[in-house]
This record gives structure tokens, C-alpha cells and sequence, in this order.
């Protein structure tokens, strides 16, 4: 108000010098100054609407430069080897009889058949011998993991001894890695040396080297090597956290906001309540992490990085987000449904549970889904009670050692190989695709609900 | 039976008791056709029966469950031979662990068998005399279990005994049922409570344990932050100084990069939401905000680390300046970029709760809209949008995945936003992955960051809170 007051008294001040100079009316200067409002005007539109383009641009930015990252990961190249299952090699004895034989299988040495296969592919003809640095450099080229490849085909097929097979193996990440960068064919690349550039110019022109879809990623667990890691140990790990998740705060939550909304008589210990659970949705997620530490595994001794663990955490801190937008459900039902059931002669319980709770469904749901994505995407707490372990296997029970998706993401984020930056790429897209799922789901829901 | 069977057990033994229940109130009514002659429905005597069943058990093998290890264990303390009873608790927490991992393996009876056949000699003595301990530790554990299955057991049983046998045409199932669901709704709200007192007093409880060893005073007003505690006691360069005033520094230097991206973004985005764009817009607008927001904190920590960190070095140095590879520009901008939705929904809040006549009487005056927005809306939203940034700040001092993965290690004291800082989140990750012990001061830092944390950020919101409350009273 005094604003107003004062831009008046200044507004006849500057009339009465204007009536002294009599050379501009009002009209006139406001009609001058109009222009130049306009511009500003224009000016401010243009500001806000570059602040909205802006964050397009960053929404863009960020889901491109994620899937340009994240498109190697799902493709990885084989190789076509020759591999020799010579007796010597395996150090079996083929006369053996088929029993014994299937026993020895297990324990053959196939190191041996894959180096001494990779050596005879490459120094036949011209070429001269190997040398042991060339040897190195050869078996290099090629997956650990190709030895089991080797294993698994001869113990499927074990009339393969002693012949020559053709077999399809996966490349090292950094052979991978090196093919997916074009370089030029036979030239060094990014920790591929000339030698071994050339090998692989050899191999691509003798068309044994394929790209396939990368399906490992989705079957295997985590790993060191890049090109045998994959997200199924995170997946399910995440997948049991969610569970635990889900299977507490969703009852634990609408119970609460039931009782804040219907039952609870206004008083001192509710207004605390009420204060508490607003503060606590504002609590950074580190925090409850400490909880989770002190607490849950430290007093009750649960087990360390155990998805049980990881739940509960999760629970307790998408409880607050739950409670008050079930609260928000609650409180949208008109009271006219509530007075109408209690005329009839229903119990306060009865209102409850079989007239408002079904009609604030879709507004608890989405608010339930709200929390669950919220707990999807959480790192910092989980990284608090161990769930950041290296584990290979895949958890199988609430009680097993986990990990989850996010976590994963920071694991490998974090890894010095190259490889692994698609691989992290890809798992982030994995995660934004559950969360897309989730939301989807969440709106399906809510509007199937709200038919009825 | 382990405690997942049990459960389950348990889950279908509740089941089962309300077919039960049901049977039984409609036996005293004197069969189903003269169920009317009940107070209440027999589906309310079922489920009275079943919650009867339930719940005592369930509760019975929950205390059963987390008091079981510390029985035992006292239980086998007493047994163990003199020599390892004297022995400090550290040393005795050595010897369990080992008692324990040689119960886990199947093999104990053998290996007593195996190593009573030879000579005895003293190294053999004391490997015996483990053996038999984790045998003793191993048949407690089963007779602990074969306990708690059958009280577990007994207590659903006898308590579903008494209950029917009060049942009668009178009696009021639906009532007590009905106590027991408020009962019920009264524990999940107060959830909220203990898990404030949880947060409470673990992290104040650790925290007065930290600064017995380091003064509260060095703590907060110290410049040297190099958690290393030595291992060994002459061990060179591990003093370990507790100053957090570098944490701090670096918190507070990246929440304000943050906040001068996120604030002038997200207001500008509010406003022009809510005053200038069609609906059109707003249609594609809204959802991309609810992208931004809804995009987990390690996706912008990878962002920030593997694309934005490199880009603004290169850019840097090519104006000739040296940019730290994990500058707190770069995880300021990402952490401000995933605060603007935040800022920009809030202050629309803010903005739109004003009056609508204000805005018309501005504007009936011949301001323009944009003169309306900066001299009538904001004044008015000012207290809402303020707690809006409140809200924003405390959430970006309690980030953690974003500086975590972009900022780093080093404690510098700068104010220099192309160097490396750290965070008091970071340092908390750091203190508690990794090898730890617990009641090493490094250990216990991370709680005391933790308290500090937790103060911070609560006064953040309470302050946030009453500012905007102050406001509403006005229009209202």
C-alpha cells in the first residue's frame, strides 16, 4: 500500500511539472515511454521462454548423450576360431573308457587347446614362427571367457576329440571396443597395438569376425571383464529390494495416513506426528542409510547387503511420501459418502474400509508408485548398509547377498575399462525404462480405477 | 523349521482360523440358517480369530528372532574352558566368529573323530577344543530353533483356544476386531516417530562417541580434514585430523553453483508457465519437468563425471585456464539442473496461490503482464518462493550420488569453482564403504557429518515451513 501511496505523490509531483513546462502532456510521455515497456515486455517473454526451451534442451541432452553412450553395449563381436580338441593338448586319454572320459572332460586343460589353437591359426603359411611376446599379444585378443566356450561345445559333442572344429568365441572388450570405434582396418588403436590390428584386419577380411546382439547382458551377472558382465544379479537384486519395498511401505503407509485422516482425534500427539512426517520426507536419503547401518544391522544384526536390509531402508524413507499422499487421497472423498454410510448404520471401521478406502484407490496408488520409483532410483542409502559389494551370483533370496540396478550403475561408472562405459550407459537406460514402465503403469491403473 | 517356514506356517495356520472362527460362531448360533441370531457377522467372528492367531505369534517370533544370536552366544561363553573366557571382548568376538564359521561347515563330528585318533599335543588341544564348541554352538542353534517353532507354535494355538471358547450369540467380535485394526493403524503411524528417534538417536549416540576423542571445537572449526587413522601405533602420516570447515566449504560451494543455475531457471520457467504459455505448451512442458525430476541422482552423477566434467575442461583450457578433472562447477551445474524442476513447481505453487484480483487490478492499470509479474505477482509469492529455495537448498546440500561420482576426494579450502572440493556426503560414503571398524574415530566421523547433516537440513525445512505458513495466513 504504501508503494501505491508513494508512486501517486511522486505521479502529481511529476504533473505538476509537466503543467509548469506545459510542452508534453501525460498522454505523450506515456505514449514515448510505451515503447520502450514493450520492449521489456517482449524482452521478459523471451527470457521465460528460453528458460522452458532450456530445459528441453537439458532433457534432450541428457536421454541422447545416455543412448549414443549406451548403443555399442548391445552388440558384440565374435570371432571363428579352428579349434583343435587334440588328446595331448587336453591331456585326456582318448582310449579311456566313456565314463572315465566324461570325467576327465571336466577337468581337461583347455587353456591349453585354445592358445595352442589360436597359435596354429596364425603361423601357418608365409608367416614366420610366433615369438613369446606375439603369443602374449595373440591370446590377448580373445575372451577369457573362450575356454569355457571350448569347454561347454566338447562336453555337449565329446565325439569331437581329436578333430578340428570351427567355434564361435567372444573378442576381449578392448578388441570390442577397438571395432566399434572405426578405425582404419590394420592401424593401432586405443590399447590395441599395431601387430594386433594387423591380426585382426586378417581375420575380418577371412570374414570370421560378426557382430551380434549382446544377450549377455541381460543373462550374466557382474564381472571384471567387460565383455562378460552383465545386469541379471542387479536386476534381481532390485527386483527382491522392491519386493520387500513394496510388501511394507504400501500397507504401513496407507494405515498411517487412514489413521491421521479418520480416526485421529486433533491433538498434541497428532500435530507431532504430522510435523515429523513432513520433516521426515525432506530428510536427505544418505541419512536414513546411517539409520539403516546403526540400526538394522549393527543393534538387530541383519544381515549386511541383504535386499531385506535394503527394503527396509527404502520403506522407512518412502514412508512419508506415501503417507501424505494417501493422506491427499483421503481427504479428497467427500464427507457426504462417509455421513451417508454412518446414517446407514455402518461402523466408523466399515466406513472406512469398504467406502472411502476404495474410492481414494487411485489417488493412493499413484502415490504408492510415486515412493516405489522413488526407492528404484535410490543409490546413497544402499551404498551405507554394503549393498556395493562385488558379487557375481545371482541372489536368490531376500537374505542373499545383493546389489541393485543404481548401485550397479555406480560400480561400473567407476571402473577404469572402457567397455564399461557403454555397459553403464545401457544400464542406466535398463533403469529409465523400469521407470518409464512403472509410470505407465501407475496412469493405466489410476484411470481403471477411476471408470469404475 | 527356520523362520521363513515358520512364517509361512504361521500364514497358513491364520488362514485357517478364519474358516475356523467362522464355523464355530455359526456352531454356537446353532447352524448357518440361524446365523441372525448373532450379534455380529460371522466373517467378523473369522477374522477376529484370525488376527488373534496371527498376530501374538508373529510378534512372539519377532523377539524370539532378534534376542536368539545374544542368548546363544552368552549360553556358549559359559561353556567355553577359563582361559578363553578371560580373554578382552575383542578377542573373544575373534574367537566366536571362528566358532562360528567352523558350524556353518558339516563336517565337525568328523574332524573331532579325525583328530582324536591322533597324538594329542597342545595346537591340537586347542583346535579340539574349538571343534567342540562350534558342535555345542551348532546343537544350541537347533534346540533354540526346535523352541521357537514350538512356542511359536503354542502361542497361535492356545490364544485361538481361548478366544473360542468365549464365543456366544452375544458376543461382540466385530468390536474387538475392530480395536485391534486401530490398534493396528495407531503402530503404522507412529512408524513415523521411532524412525525420527531411530535417526535421532543413532547418529547423536555415535556422534558423542566420536567427540570424546575429537573436540567438538576442532571439528567444527578446523581447516584440516585427513580422516586417516593409523593402523599401527607408529605409523607415519596417519595422525588423522577431523577439521570439517573444507567439507563444508565444498558443500556450500556447490549448492550455490547449484542454486544460480536452478533458481533464475526454474522461477523464469514458473512464470512463464503460469502467465504466458497456452496450454499447448504446458501439455509438453509438464511432462518434460516431470522427466527431469524423475530421473534417479547416479543417472546425473554419471552425466556429470562422463560428460559434462570433460566438456568443461576442454573449454576451459582452451581459454588457457587449469580446470580440476572433478571440478565443483561441473557437479554444481548437473545438481542444479536437477533442482530446477523442483524450484520451478514449487514457485508455480507460490505464484498461482496469489489472489487473482491483485493480478487483475495491476493489469487493469495498464501494467504490462511483465510488470504485473515482477512488481505485483513476486512481491506477493515472495514468502512461498523463498521457501521454495529453502526447500531446494537443503536438498542440495543433502545430495549425494551427483557429488559423489563428479566431485572429489581432495579437502581443498577454495572458493575457486574450477578446482576439486569435496562435500560433507561425500565424505560420509567415503568414511562407511570400503574396510571399516566400527568405533575407529574415521568410522565415527561419518555419523557426527551425519548429525550435522540431519540438523542442517531439518532447520532448512522447518524454517522453509513456517515462512511459507506466515505467508498463507495472509491471503487466507
Amino acid at each position: 500500500m504504501t508503494n501505491s501511496i508513494k508512486s501517486s505523490t511522486d505521479n502529481t509531483q511529476m504533473n505538476d511539472s509537466i503543467q509548469q513546462k506545459s510542452t508534453v502532456t501525460i498522454t505523450e510521455k506515456v505514449t514515448k515511454s510505451l515503447k520502450k515497456r514493450h520492449r521489456k515486455e517482449k524482452r521478459f517473454k523471451i527470457v521465460g521462454l528460453l528458460a522452458v526451451l532450456f530445459g528441453f534442451m537439458l532433457v534432450l541432452t541428457l536421454i541422447t548423450d545416455i543412448t549414443a553412450k549406451a548403443i555399442p553395449a548391445f552388440h558384440q563381436h565374435w570371432v571363428k576360431i579352428d579349434v583343435d580338441y587334440k588328446s595331448a593338448w587336453l591331456n585326456i586319454d582318448d582310449t579311456a573308457a566313456a565314463t572315465q572320459l566324461t570325467n576327465q572332460m571336466q577337468t581337461a586343460n583347455y587353456r591349453k587347446v585354445l592358445r595352442n589353437s589360436i597359435y596354429q591359426m596364425f603361423s601357418t603359411g608365409a608367416e614366420k614362427k610366433l615369438t613369446r611376446q606375439d603369443k602374449r599379444q595373440l591370446t590377448k585378443l580373445f575372451s577369457t571367457n573362450a575356454e569355457f566356450t571350448i569347454k561347454d561345445k566338447l562336453i555337449a559333442k565329446p565325439n569331437y576329440i581329436n578333430k578340428k572344429i570351427e567355434l564361435w568365441v567372444k573378442l576381449d572388450d578392448d578388441v570390442d571396443s577397438y571395432l566399434k570405434e572405426d578405425f582404419p582396418l590394420g592401424e593401432a588403436g586405443l590399447r590395441v597395438s599395431k601387430k594386433q590390428a594387423e591380426w585382426i584386419a586378417k581375420l575380418s577380411t577371412e570374414q570370421r569376425i560378426d557382430s551380434r546382439f549382446n544377450l549377455s547382458f541381460f543373462t550374466a551377472s557382474d564381472s571384471r571383464e567387460p565383455e562378460l558382465a552383465g545386469i541379471k544379479g542387479a536386476l534381481t537384486g532390485t527386483l527382491l529390494t522392491m519386493f520387500v519395498t513394496l510388501l511394507l511401505s504400501f500397507p504401513l503407509g496407507v494405515a498411517g495416513a487412514i489413521y491421521l485422516e479418520e480416526f485421529a482425534p486433533k491433538n498434541r500427539w497428532t500435530d507431532i506426528i504430522e510435523i515429523n512426517i513432513n520433516n521426515l520426507a525432506a530428510v536427505p536419503s544418505i541419512v536414513f542409510g546411517l539409520l539403516g547401518l546403526a540400526v538394522i544391522i549393527n543393534i538387530f544384526e541383519l544381515p549386511r547387503s541383504a535386499p531385506l536390509v535394503g527394503g527396509i531402508v527404502l520403506t522407512l524413507m518412502t514412508l512419508p511420501t506415501i503417507i501424505i499422499a494417501s493422506r491427499a487421497a483421503i481427504k479428497a472423498v467427500p464427507p457426504s459418502l462417509r455421513e451417508a454410510a454412518l446414517g446407514l448404520g455402518a461402523s466408523k471401521m466399515q466406513v472406512t474400509f469398504s467406502h472411502v478406502l476404495p474410492q481414494a484407490m487411485p489417488g493412493i496408488i499413484t502415490g504408492g508408485i510415486i515412493g516405489i520409483a522413488q526407492a528404484l532410483g535410490e543409490t546413497a542409502p544402499l551404498l551405507m548398509i554394503g549393498m556395493v559389494a562385488f558379487i557375481v551370483d545371482v541372489p536368490t533370496s531376500i537374505l542373499d547377498s545383493a546389489t541393485v540396478l543404481p548401485v550397479q550403475i555406480f560400480l561400473w561408472a567407476d571402473s577404469p575399462e572402457r567397455a564399461f562405459l557403454a555397459k553403464t550407459s545401457a544400464a542406466i537406460l535398463v533403469l529409465l525404462t523400469l521407470l518409464l514402465v512403472i509410470n505407465i503403469t501407475a496412469t493405466v491403473l489410476r484411470s481403471k480405477f477411476e471408470k469404475k | 523349521m527356520n523362520s521363513s517356514l515358520l512364517f509361512i506356517t504361521l500364514l497358513c495356520l491364520t488362514f485357517f482360523s478364519y474358516w475356523f472362527g467362522v464355523k464355530r460362531s455359526l456352531k454356537v448360533a446353532g447352524g448357518a440358517e440361524h446365523k441372525k441370531n448373532l450379534t455380529c457377522l460371522p466373517q467378523q467372528f473369522g477374522l477376529l480369530t484370525a488376527m488373534v492367531c496371527g498376530l501374538p505369534a508373529l510378534i512372539t517370533l519377532l523377539i524370539f528372532n532378534s534376542v536368539e544370536n545374544t542368548i546363544i552366544e552368552q549360553i556358549l561363553a559359559t561353556t567355553l574352558p577359563a582361559n578363553i573366557q578371560a580373554l578382552s571382548t575383542i578377542d573373544l568376538g575373534l574367537y566366536l566368529n571362528n566358532i562360528r564359521s567352523i558350524a556353518s561347515s558339516e563336517t565337525i563330528t568328523n574332524l573331532i573323530k579325525s583328530i582324536e585318533n591322533q597324538s594329542l599335543n597342545n595346537a591340537n588341544l586347542a583346535t579340539l577344543e574349538q571343534l567342540k564348541a562350534a558342535l555345542t554352538l551348532k546343537e544350541l542353534h537347533q534346540q533354540v530353533t526346535w523352541l521357537k517353532t514350538s512356542l511359536v507354535l503354542v502361542v497361535a494355538i492356545t490364544s485361538v483356544i481361548v478366544l473360542v471358547r468365549q464365543f456366544s450369540i452375544t458376543f461382540k467380535a466385530r468390536q474387538k476386531a475392530e480395536a485391534i485394526i486401530r490398534t493396528l493403524l495407531v503402530a503404522s503411524s507412529g512408524i513415523a516417530i521411532l524412525t525420527t528417534l531411530g535417526i535421532v538417536i543413532s547418529v547423536l549416540f555415535e556422534s558423542i562417541q566420536f567427540f570424546r576423542s575429537v573436540p567438538p571445537t576442532e571439528f567444527m572449526f578446523g581447516t584440516q580434514w585427513s580422516p586417516q587413522t593409523a593402523m599401527r601405533v607408529d605409523q607415519i602420516g596417519g595422525s588423522g585430523s577431523f577439521g570439517a570447515v573444507p567439507l563444508f566449504a565444498g558443500t556450500l560451494l556447490i549448492t550455490f553453483i547449484a542454486m544460480l543455475l536452478a533458481v533464475p531457471v526454474g522461477l523464469m520457467i514458473a512464470i512463464y508457465l503460469s502467465q504466458y504459455a497456452n496450454t499447448k505448451l504446458r501439455r509438453v512442458a509438464k511432462p518434460m519437468l516431470e522427466v527431469l525430476a524423475g530421473i534417479p541422482t547416479v543417472v546425473y552423477g554419471f552425466f556429470a563425471a562422463l560428460t559434462v566434467a570433460p566438456v568443461i575442461r576442454n573449454l576451459g583450457e582452451s581459454f588457457g585456464l587449469s580446470v580440476a578433472s572433478e571440478s565443483a562447477l561441473a557437479a554444481g551445474l548437473v545438481m542444479g539442473t536437477m533442482i530446477i524442476p523442483f524450484v520451478s513447481s514449487l514457485s508455480e505453487d507460490a505464484i498461482s496461490a496469489v489472489p487473482e484480483s491483485l493480478k487483475e487490478a495491476s493489469l487493469g492499470m495498464g501494467a504490462t503482464k511483465s510488470e504485473t509479474v515482477i512488481k505485483v505477482l513476486l512481491p506477493a509469492a515472495l514468502p512461498g518462493i523463498v521457501g521454495a529455495i529453502l526447500l531446494a537448498i537443503s536438498r542440495a546440500i543433502g545430495e549425494t550420488m551427483i557429488v559423489v561420482m563428479a566431485a572429489g576426494m581432495a579437502a581443498n579450502l577454495t572458493a575457486n569453482p574450477l578446482d576439486s572440493v569435496t562435500t560433507v556426503t561425500v565424505q560420509i560414503v567415503t568414511l562407511l564403504t570400503g574396510d571399516q571398524e566400527f568405533d575407529s574415530p574415521k568410522t565415527l566421523a561419518a555419523f557426527a557429518l551425519g548429525l550435522m547433516l540431519f540438523i542442517t537440513t531439518l532447520g532448512l525445512n522447518i524454517l522453509a515451513l513456517k515462512v511459507v505458513r506466515k505467508y498463507r495466513e495472509q491471503y487466507d
